[in-house]
């Protein structure tokens, strides 16, 4: 047996018993308590072929998705991969910014990241017209408590002339007034359809009704 | 032990990749091998990777790469913050407990988009070292200088390492330095970190690797002469610089031996060292003599792609095992500064 186990936990080590006792010649030198290393790095990060072409088309206030090559599949953003079959995608589409709340969560304390926004506040998962996976969206223009899945949202954008190559470009999304798309959070983990799986896969594929 | 072998790679390093995301240049790699030995996503036992959120200057950056993987239905699958030789040391552990009979491992960094030499400072010790901003090029000259005015080696040796890289990475497509040179001008270079010159330092590139590793039958089938791994080990020096012989890898050495490095005549080794110095240090603490071609690829002064160059030194190596180029070989990987972890693994064909 190792002898650090044999030792009596309440017997402290002579070590810890003894107080430090410092060179003369920094005797009355006051102690460092403690010390900052603050850490920067710089990088520039290139978004790839993909989101360069989706954060340029934003600039015109169009969302683009990419399309498996495979499954035919919708994905915002794009990243010119295709999660479902592995493939690159090299075909872009278009996408709506109207959508549905998939789902949704309300948060009630600030974020120091984000100090423009003010709690309480929803975020949620949209899934975008014409898509077939969901985005994170901030959702504005409601109580928190008349949040719900199914709610049809549209995308409220930045004025014209303060458009960039950003998501930024959308400041929130905000209801529609449409009528609510139904039969969702039934515990259907996505609307990606997976081949040969036929419990993953889901009827809800194409948006609302 | 059961019967490991690398039945295939594909790799990419270029100066920079400026226009592709990591996901999009390393999707051609993994779906391209597996399309390559006519595997899908879902015949594979389990999918290991290796990259570095600290040069992709991302948290979490590895899981945008999973996309290029193919991730459905859902697939057994891990990651390690290192080189991806240490990938392949987890799925080859994966693999020998007799449950899956394929892996998939890939490793890749895009370290153009900062400063390397600066990220690198960010491994050593966190209170004392890292806030001085050592510079990755500076620390190694510290080992170098010691081993230059200790005796250990001498200028004209390294200068010959670098020549000889250069004209062994002119044979090579993947090599980004490939200008010969004579040890003689290398010598005439003006040193970058005194006493290292350029042609010391590792010729840093963008990209990756994906590798396929299959047991037994299943690498047969797959593979017209599988690269075996006969031995494998991996080993840790101390972290701080202070305390280790920056002249000699005790840990390269240990790792050498447990793989059995020393059982049989090796007919080459690719070796990761990014520096000359590095080089030479590996050389000895392997035991490897003149009869031992020493990184025909032109290693990691050739090309060296950050978190991929252990496992591209693997990959270098089996490739040219099931070329017949050879019947034994040694692929061996490091990280940390100065060379402080060591992974060494004995590649055979049949």
């Amino acid at each position: 047996m190792m002898a650090g186990f044999q030792q009596d936990p309440s017997v402290r080590p002579t070590a810890l018993t003894k107080a430090v006792t410092m060179p003369a010649s920094i005797a009355e030198v006051e102690q460092v308590q403690s010390v900052r290393t603050p850490i920067r790095i710089e990088y520039e990060v290139t978004p790839g072929k993909s989101l360069s072409a989706y954060l340029r088309a934003l600039k015109d206030k169009r969302i683009l998705g990419s399309v498996c090559p495979e499954t035919g599949q919708v994905m915002v953003p794009p990243r010119g991969v295709s999660p479902v079959s592995g493939k690159r995608c090299t075909e872009m589409v278009e996408v709506g910014d109207t959508g549905y709340v998939e789902s949704f969560n309300i948060t009630r304390l600030p974020i120091r990241s984000r100090p423009e926004l003010e709690p309480p506040y929803i975020s949620a998962w949209v899934v975008y017209d014409g898509a077939n996976n969901s985005a994170i969206a901030l959702i504005a223009g409601i109580e928190p408590e008349e949040a719900r899945i199914g709610m049809r949202v549209r995308a409220v954008w930045k004025p014209d002339d303060e458009l960039e190559e950003s998501a930024a470009n959308i400041l929130h999304w905000e209801p529609t007034g449409e009528p609510d798309v139904t039969g969702l959070g039934q515990g259907i983990i996505g609307r990606v359809t997976v081949p040969a799986d036929d419990t993953a896969s889901s009827e809800l594929t194409g948006g609302p009704p | 032990m059961r019967p490991v072998a690398v039945v295939g790679s594909l790799q990419r390093q270029q100066r920079s990749i400026p226009n592709e995301s990591e996901v999009e240049f390393m999707t051609p790699l993994i779906d391209g091998i597996k399309t390559k030995l006519g595997l899908t996503q879902q015949e594979i036992g389990f999918t290991c990777s290796g990259s570095s959120d600290f040069i992709a200057g991302m948290a979490f950056s590895f899981v945008h790469t999973i996309d290029g993987v193919g991730p459905t239905p859902p697939i057994q699958e891990s990651h390690v913050e290192m080189d991806g030789a240490w990938a392949l040391y987890e799925a080859w552990v994966k693999l020998q407990l007799g449950e899956i009979d394929t892996a998939l491992i890939y490793s890749y960094s895009k370290s153009s988009g900062g400063s390397l030499r600066d990220v690198l400072a960010t491994q050593m010790d966190p209170y004392y070292v890292a806030p001085l901003w050592p510079d990755a090029f500076a620390v190694e000259a510290l080992a170098a200088r010691q081993m230059l005015e200790g005796g250990t080696v001498s200028r004209e040796q390294l200068a010959e390492i670098a020549s000889r890289s250069r004209t062994h990475g002119a044979t090579n497509p993947h090599a980004i330095r490939t200008t010969a040179k004579s040890a003689a001008d290398i010598m005439n270079e003006a040193p970058v970190a005194d006493p290292l010159r350029p042609s010391d330092l590792p010729a840093s590139a963008d990209g990756g690797v994906a590798v396929i590793l299959a047991t037994g039958d299943r690498a047969k089938d797959l593979c017209d002469r599988p690269a075996w791994i006969r031995g494998i080990d991996h080993r840790i020096d101390a972290h701080t610089l202070g305390v280790r012989d920056l002249t000699t890898s005790m840990s390269a050495r240990k790792a050498a031996e447990k793989a059995g490095v020393h059982h049989d005549k090796v007919d080459f080794a690719e070796l990761y060292a990014p520096f000359t110095t590095s080089e030479f240090v590996l050389t000895q603490a392997l035991g490897l003599n003149e009869s031992t071609v020493i990184n025909p690829s032109g290693g990691a002064l050739a090309a060296h792609t950050m978190m991929a160059s252990g496992l591209i030194r693997i990959a270098e190596a089996a490739e040219r095992i099931s070329a017949g180029d050879g019947d034994r070989a040694v692929a061996h990987a490091g990280a940390g500064p100065v060379l402080q972890q060591n992974l060494v693994c004995v590649l055979e064909g049949e």
